[in-house]
């Protein structure tokens, strides 16, 4: 029963996945060739991206009860509220 | 004796181990581990809004990250704790399979790739306070220090509880697909690597 239970994605898989995206991170960080809002944008895109790899696989979020994950889930929105709230104050 | 024997409340007649009734389907370490990381989004939120207010809100020019920064370095580091990641989850699924070989290597993996972690953000520290950047360097100096220094406060804290565990693995305490321990440290452990692959992207790249 355990084993059905929990289900292991294959790890080694998102590990490459992550290494990727941090290589494609770098690229797009370092050479410079976007303009500044779109390399803004498209670094905060990979971030989230990748940390949802880790929550999704590695945390597991995608194999708990939805009752867990919509529990857990509830500070999301209020971080997203702070951080546009005062982007939206400061950000030029 | 080769298999430990079926916990008295695992009665046919219950549901399974993991979905008592009344904790949202989960056991209780995991949940309380959970709200504890809810609470850490928080805590790491306002960090964030506070550095957005203090850069975006700076009356004089911020330094370029990519150039006063080592990202090279910084880099590695990320990649370790992204590997220490897949250690983590390699040893929750040999705890489950209650391979104790497997758990103990991937415990031990995963602390030496943690301490690694933070002797590397020593080595960048010193550098750049030999450098003469240091958190009194103004705005970007204490916020820089602030959020790698409490992300950093906690991979050691994360290294501690996990170099406690892994001992706790070599007395065989997980023994027989005891895995709940290995899992609820593990959520913490990938938490943190959550957290610095935003902070990474935050006060490094952007």
């Amino acid at each position: 029963m355990p084993a059905a239970e929990h289900k292991h994605p294959n790890y080694i898989a998102i590990w490459i996945y992550l290494a990727l995206l941090t290589a494609l991170e770098l690229t797009v960080a370092l050479l410079h060739f976007l303009p500044r809002n779109w390399l803004v944008i498209a670094l905060l895109f990979l971030a989230v991206w990748k940390a949802l790899l880790v929550a999704l696989y590695f945390m597991h979020l995608k194999f708990e009860p939805r009752r867990l994950v919509v529990t857990i889930m509830a500070p999301l929105p209020l971080a997203v509220i702070l951080v546009l709230a005062v982007l939206r104050e400061y950000a030029k | 004796m080769a298999h430990a024997a079926a916990p008295p409340d695992a009665a046919p007649a219950v549901a399974t181990h993991e979905s008592p009734a009344g904790t949202l389907g989960v056991y209780t370490q995991k949940l309380g581990m959970w709200v504890f990381l809810t609470s850490e989004v928080m805590f790491f939120t306002a960090l964030i809004g506070s550095y957005i207010i203090l850069r975006w809100g700076s009356a004089t020019e911020w330094p370029d990250p990519t150039k006063t920064l080592a990202i090279g370095i910084t880099a590695l580091n990320t990649f370790i704790l992204i590997c220490s990641s897949v250690s983590m989850v390699k040893a929750y699924a040999a705890a489950v399979h209650d391979d104790q070989s497997g758990l103990k290597r991937w415990l031990l993996t995963t602390v030496v790739a943690g301490a690694t972690f933070v002797g590397i953000q020593f080595v960048e520290y010193r550098n750049l306070l030999h450098e003469g950047f240091t958190p009194s360097s103004g705005l970007f100096g204490s916020t820089f220090y602030a959020m790698t220094g409490f992300h950093g406060f906690h991979v050691t804290c994360g290294v501690i509880a996990m170099a406690y565990v892994t001992l706790r693995a070599f007395r065989g305490k997980y023994a027989g697909g005891k895995y709940e321990g290995i899992e609820t440290i593990g959520l913490y452990w990938h938490f943190v690597d959550l957290v610095w692959i935003i902070l990474f992207t935050i006060v490094y790249l952007i």
